[in-house]
């Protein structure tokens, strides 16, 4: 009953599994660190994960069922105490790395004690990532990296990073990337914060100069980077979430707080925006409702593609719509220190959030691109004729 | 019935089964056929949709003669009729007419007439007012009499669906005690059905006068609006779900031409001015179908406020369809603006849709009013 005559477990013994955690381990009482090190030693931080890597080889789908006791007794969200590394990196990890190796890594990552970061895009290399530019050079066991990376999150605490890198610049572009696992309190690696436009310094820029790493930090065939990084992406898809998300929930319900709080500010013509808007919000709620049923039967289809990219442009104009609301006090913000903490709930929330919209359509793939993802993944659109995928990445054009 | 959106392979089968009659049996040269014909419609198509295939009695109870599957296995086969935009009484009898009678406490007049309509056999359609996405008791223009055995009615009714193919019209009328829902055999004496020369050549209307034509009781003033207004409902979901096929089959026959069209050295696909306007159908179409599929499962196993439901599939599915079919007809180029081009007839589909049982602005307005103004528990319901 608790397992098949392979051994793969069922929802049943991972239920009982995460049970006798939570009983040993109380969230309310026991730290975040232990009561995670304690998750991940029962197998129960990616159940999906091989055992020993912190999973029990059990279907991904089952995660939830740990992670709804996790909840319920009072626990973290798992992704929220590792953050970033959580999904595409640990799955690289688990996919790419020595099992020692692997080892070393996953258990800190997930009890959130080291922080991870990601190396990929550049100034000169957004959109077209495939085209980045920082240099591996070979040097005996070691690989000298040199160049610079943008727009990296938490990079100020980060133990660890992935870092994508270019070891061959005679060949296609693509074919020229590595995989790297970069120790970031290696010399040679400076973190410099990068302030956006809502004031703070989320991001950061990172400096790489001459920064030696050793070649068992390499994940994947040299020259398979670009293959490493992407066939975890397609891991991440599949894993749509198991929150629901409630009716008026999150941005609109912003905006429905505000028209409830600005009597003085109603027209006809805002009701009918809000109504329209509120009509966005639903559907987009629904079709990511109808994605999770579908992905539950472990099948794809449109509706993962399409939410984000909606998502992100309903939000937007949510918040466009919410400062419109606002009138005069919209044109007052409380500070933009970069020192300053970040507070949306505070007097100049709608503001604030209202700044912090303008990424959404630019981060984790722009607006454009998402719609060209649709066009040729989805719909199978042809693409462009390109003149920079099949000539020495030394020979495109860059600015 | 399966969890909201859960896709079962008997409605796979459905589909299949349903897109392959109308492959076979109304293709694009029937259409045609048909909408220059003075029936607007295929006879031997319409029965054999009842009694060849039996798919016009899903959502009705067993009990009542129907198939006892569903309104969302209803749904799935007025998606395929939209996706192939058949002809015929789909509006007068599948979407209205069949459920005004299934929501009668009248288990007689059930027997009388559900059979037939199920079977192909018998058209039928309902000469309802509507304002606004709703049933408008306030518009009725007919008024019933009592009569030696029974009742008359009089009056004039435009915007009839399927009037004059209509065997049997369901009719609101005005009583002393207010407004009751009656039956009239189409061809009885006092009844004259006028042709109204539809802009969407493959949906037949007419003008329908009543003058002291004898009328049979279906439901008394008290029931009558409820009936009325929950046939509406149901109507207007039907229609979401038939506007989703019609939005899908535009995105996917443009898809196709776009894919194929060489200009430049290469498919005009490639380009992204055309690619990201595709992408932007995909996600109208997409959107569409989750809203309209959200209103069918609602009024099957509740779970929502039902008229929030429908206003939402309506409004989304009259917005949307439009939409779509006018980027098809672009992005087919000059082709798209011609006669001979499939676009145009879809075009003018999803623009009668849009104007039938309620627009997107008139179900946006309903849906301010539940959701602003009367702040409705349903609008912060967690999924």
């Amino acid at each position: 009953m608790a397992s098949s005559d392979q051994g793969t477990p069922d929802a049943a013994l991972i239920e009982e599994t995460a049970r006798r955690v939570v009983a040993e381990y109380p969230p309310g009482s026991t730290p975040v660190a232990e009561l995670m090190g304690a998750w991940y030693d029962a197998g129960l931080e990616w159940v999906y994960f091989p055992r020993g890597l912190g999973g029990l080889g059990a279907p991904r789908s089952l995660q939830p069922v740990a992670n709804r006791v996790l909840l319920e007794a009072g626990g973290p969200e798992p992704r929220t105490v590792a953050t970033i590394g959580y999904g595409i990196i640990a799955g690289t990890i688990c996919k790419y790395a020595d099992p020692e190796f692997a080892a070393r890594l996953l258990r800190p990552l997930a009890t959130g004690e080291e922080r991870w970061c990601q190396l990929f895009s550049e100034p000169g290399a957004g959109s077209d990532l495939a085209g980045l530019a920082t240099r591996a050079v070979g040097d005996g066991d070691d690989w000298v990296v040199s160049g610079q990376k943008v727009w990296n999150s938490l990079a100020h605490l980060a133990r660890w990073g992935v870092l994508l890198a270019r070891t061959d610049p005679d060949v296609p572009k693509h074919k020229g990337l590595t995989y790297f696992i970069i120790d970031m309190t290696a010399p040679g690696v400076d973190v410099r914060p990068l302030r956006q436009l809502t004031g703070r310094a989320q991001f950061n820029e990172v400096f790489l100069d001459g920064v030696r790493i050793p070649d068992s930090q390499r994940l994947g065939e040299v020259g398979s980077g670009w293959f490493v990084a992407n066939s975890t992406l397609a891991d991440e898809r599949t894993s749509l979430g198991e929150r629901v998300n409630a009716r008026s929930s999150g941005a609109i319900a912003d905006a429905l707080r505000l028209w409830a709080e600005h009597p003085e500010n109603h027209s006809s013509a805002l009701r009918e925006r809000l109504a329209r808007l509120w009509v966005r919000a639903e559907t987009h709620r629904l079709t990511a409702d109808r994605g999770r049923v579908r992905a539950a039967t472990g099948s794809t289809g449109p509706e993962s593609a399409i939410t984000k990219l909606v998502g992100s442009e309903l939000s937007q104009a949510v918040y466009e719509y919410c400062i419109e609301l606002l009138g005069p006090e919209g044109t007052l913000i409380d500070t933009y220190s970069p020192a300053a903490p970040d507070d949306e709930s505070g007097p100049a929330g709608i503001q604030r959030k209202y700044l912090r919209s303008r990424a959404t359509t630019l981060e984790g793939g722009t607006s454009e691109i998402m719609r060209n993802i649709i066009g040729e993944r989805v719909l199978k659109l042809p693409q462009e004729l390109r003149n920079d995928k099949n000539i020495p990445w030394r020979d495109v054009p860059r600015s | 019935m399966s969890t909201e959106f859960e896709f079962t392979e008997e409605m796979t089968a459905l589909r299949t089964m349903v897109r392959g009659y109308c492959d076979e049996r109304s293709p694009e040269p029937a259409v045609r056929a048909a909408m220059e014909s003075a029936s607007g419609y295929d006879l031997d198509y319409w029965k054999g949709l009842g009694s060849e295939i039996g798919v016009l009695g899903l959502a009705v109870p067993e009990a009542d003669g129907g198939d006892g599957a569903g309104l969302v296995y209803q749904a799935v086969v007025l998606e395929e009729l939209g996706a192939a935009l058949a002809c015929g009484p789909v509006l007068g009898t599948l979407c209205l007419a069949i459920p005004a009678l299934a929501a009668l406490a009248d288990s007689q007049a059930k027997k009388d007439y559900l059979p037939a309509l199920i079977s192909g056999d018998l058209v039928a359609t309902v000469a309802m007012p509507t304002a606004g996405g709703e049933f408008a008791p306030g518009r009725v223009t007919v008024t019933a009499a009592p009569a030696a055995d029974g009742w008359t009615v009089t009056g004039t009714v435009d915007h009839v669906p399927d009037g004059v193919a209509a065997g049997l019209i369901l009719v609101p009328a005005s009583t002393a005690e207010g407004v009751a829902l009656f039956a009239v055999d189409g061809s009885a004496p006092g009844v004259t059905r006028a042709d109204q020369f539809t802009l969407d050549r493959t949906r037949r209307q007419a003008t329908v006068g009543f003058d002291g034509a004898a009328a049979r009781l279906l439901s008394a003033p008290g029931e009558a609006a409820d009936v009325c207004a929950r046939t509406v409902r149901t109507a207007a979901a039907l229609l979401a779900a038939s506007q989703v096929g019609g939005a899908q089959r535009m995105l996917d026959l443009t898809v196709a031409h776009v894919t194929s069209r060489l200009q430049f050295g290469q498919p005009v696909g490639a380009f992204q001015a055309v690619k990201h306007r595709c992408a932007n159908m995909l996600i109208e179409v997409e959107q569409t179908r989750s809203a309209a599929y959200h209103a069918a499962w609602v009024l099957e196993e509740g779970g929502d406020d039902p008229d929030l439901a429908v206003s939402l599939a309506k409004a989304v599915a009259s917005d949307s369809y439009a939409s779509v079919s006018r980027a098809a007809v672009q992005l087919h180029g000059g082709l798209g603006f011609t006669w001979e081009g499939t676009p145009q007839l879809y075009l003018k589909r999803a623009t009668t849709d849009l104007l039938t049982l309620g627009t997107g602005s008139e179900h946006t307005e309903r849906i301010a009013r539940l959701v602003l103004d009367e702040r409705i528990p349903a609008a912060n319901l967690p999924a």
